[in-house]
């Protein structure tokens, strides 16, 4: 059974500025179980992980990035290079109890693929990115013709990482195709905070700016 | 090359295979050490350094583990050469493997020149250096004595293994062998084995010392001759590999030494031909050639995978060590390639690694250099490793 999250989201995490403020970090962070093994996929500068292991959490992540694992290295955290789509196989079977993908989704040039990985490399994935299908892109693209260019995507279509974009809608068909199970969902909207539960989905893939999604096998 | 010395060289280097200007451990002769190729070793000796306080938890003690060759003295003036330590970019007060907190150990490899019994060492049967008559040794055989030296000195777990190159090899080999007395582990510019190619490598640098009329089959102590032309050829070859295309281009590019026009004849025209020669010459003054024989030896040898039935994570099951893989872009020796298959195989025993890849133009002796990253890295490696190890924070 889905269950979509809403506790309260002004969280005083946030209001401290824990994981820079970035909200959608402490969302997946509260997917997080106390105690778990953690595989973050593109983390980034490790302000998740720091998050993380600041809850207890044993975490480990994987950066493509080399000043990103630079800094994370020198933080004290465990990380390697490495890239998504190609350093997951390597990874044996169950070795986590979450792999999480925190906005880096869009950037992979097989997101079905690592998906899967994720999936048969931790019992639970947590999967968070921006929502191709807001209505703030949707007005860019409809009325102004462009590429959309918001403050989670900065870039020209010339220079992105992302490659792979999708809405929730998107997200919600490729869980059906790939077996997925959602055990959880989350969506954020533009000014970073969740979003009512009861709201049905065609509102939440206008609306949303970004989504967490807690996944798992389907048995 | 000069010659005068010769003479003077050897007996230098013999007093310091045998008495070295070091701290040194005798073995007695009830304490053996077995070594892979079958044979009891006896009498062994290790020559090593220390460096800051060992904690009254003694859990603070950091081995490091030098290249091939390298040597004990990693921070203080080198007894032979008058030059300073290997590492004084790594290890001191306030450097990334900081002295004034953690208690740092070096010692001379097994096979060595330095005053851990090697080729050179004298052969008590017949009061004669060793020469080919000393067992064939292996990385293993390095890290069992290294062992038998933390015994003596009642370190029972390091706090941290650091080396690079065939020092990286004997980190990899420490934490495979000793999983519960390695805290933290940090393989640089390594690899899990030899690759064909640095065999191939090795091999014409033996050749040119077996070549070397001087080498008189290994006996050349006897004889009061030195190969030193034959080393010196082996380690301007080596040099070469340590270093990369580009730094070599951009430290001399084609620049000539001291002469404006090419001699039209076979003097070192050139400013790198200049620079190896130098690198063979003082090279020969403080090494001894079957020493760079057998170690080189020990490194083709060394193939971890092989002893855990081909699958290098099997070394690595349920290990407690934590683990930092470095390496440099424009290493060609030791590839990124390399580290990056350690770091797969310690993903998939499920070990805690970190893993860096450092951009530098200096080929494989990068890790020797000052590199502001990668001391960065091993600097947040090891603070990471001394607050899960309860060790006190850096004064600041």
């Amino acid at each position: 059974m889905l269950t979509r999250v809403n506790h309260d989201l002004s969280s005083s995490e946030a209001a401290r500025g824990v994981a820079g403020g970035r909200v959608d970090l402490i969302v997946v962070a509260d997917m997080v179980e106390r105690g778990a093994r953690v595989l973050d996929v593109g983390c980034g500068d490790g302000e998740l992980l720091r998050l993380l292991e600041s809850r207890g959490v044993d975490g480990r992540g994987i950066e493509l990035s080399r000043e990103g694992v630079n800094e994370c290295v020198a933080k004290g955290l465990a990380v390697v290079q490495g890239d998504a789509d190609t350093d997951l196989e390597y990874y044996p079977n169950d070795a986590f109890d979450f792999v999480i993908l925190s906005q880096t989704l869009q950037a992979t040039r097989q997101p079905r693929v690592v998906l899967e990985h994720m999936l048969r490399i931790g019992r639970y994935a947590i999967v968070s990115f921006p929502n191709f299908g807001h209505w703030k892109i949707r007005l860019q693209i409809f009325f102004g013709g462009h590429m959309p260019h918001t403050d989670i995507l900065p870039y020209a279509w010339y220079e992105t990482p992302n490659i792979h974009f999708c809405s929730i809608k998107d997200f919600r068909a490729l869980c059906a195709v790939s077996g997925v199970k959602m055990e959880q969902a989350v969506a954020l909207n533009a000014w970073g905070y969740r979003m009512r539960l009861k709201m049905p989905w065609w509102f939440w893939n206008l609306f949303g700016e970004q989504a967490v999604f807690l996944l798992s096998r389907k048995r | 090359m000069a010659e005068a010395s010769a003479t003077l060289d050897l007996a230098d280097r013999r007093r310091e295979a045998d008495q070295p200007h070091s701290l040194l451990v005798r073995f007695a002769p009830h304490e053996p050490l077995r070594l892979d190729a079958g044979i009891d070793l006896s009498p062994l000796q290790i020559a090593y350094q220390t460096y800051g306080t060992l904690n009254a938890e003694r859990s603070n003690a950091v081995l490091v583990c030098h290249a091939l060759t390298g040597d004990q003295h990693v921070v203080n003036t080198h007894p032979l050469t008058g030059k300073g330590g290997w590492w004084e970019t790594m290890v001191g007060p306030g450097r990334p493997i900081d002295t004034e907190r953690y208690f740092v150990i070096c010692a001379n490899v097994l096979g060595g020149c330095m005053g851990s019994s090697g080729p050179a060492s004298t052969n008590p049967d017949t009061g004669m250096p060793w020469g080919l008559d000393f067992p064939v040794i292996t990385v293993r055989d390095m890290v069992r004595a290294q062992a038998m030296l933390l015994d003596y000195l009642g370190i029972e777990s390091l706090f941290a293994v650091a080396g690079g190159s065939m020092g990286g090899m004997q980190v990899l080999q420490w934490a495979a062998s000793y999983p519960q007395r390695v805290f933290a582990a940090l393989p640089i510019a390594a690899a899990t084995r030899h690759s064909a190619q640095n065999i191939a490598f090795h091999e014409v640098g033996r050749q040119a010392v077996m070549a070397d009329p001087e080498w008189r089959q290994g006996r050349y102590f006897a004889a009061g001759a030195n190969p030193r032309r034959g080393l010196a050829v082996a380690r301007m070859g080596a040099h070469i590999t340590y270093l990369s295309d580009a730094a070599l281009h951009r430290k001399f590019g084609r620049r000539f030494q001291d002469r404006d026009n090419p001699t039209f004849s076979f003097d070192a025209d050139f400013q790198v031909e200049s620079y190896l020669r130098h690198q063979g010459i003082t090279f020969v003054e403080r090494f001894d050639a079957n020493s760079y024989l057998y170690l080189t030896r020990a490194m083709d040898y060394f193939d971890l995978a092989a002893d855990y039935d081909g699958v290098v994570a099997n070394a690595f099951r349920g290990t407690p060590t934590r683990f930092c893989v470095i390496s440099f872009t424009s290493d060609w020796l030791f590839p990124t390639v390399e580290s990056r298959a350690i770091v797969h195989a310690l993903n998939a025993a499920g070990a805690r690694v970190s893993f860096a890849e450092i951009t530098t133009d200096k080929g494989h002796d990068a890790f020797l250099l000052d590199e502001p990253e990668f001391s960065a890295i091993v600097r947040g490696f090891l603070e990471g490793a001394a607050r899960a190890r309860g060790l006190p924070a850096a004064r600041r």
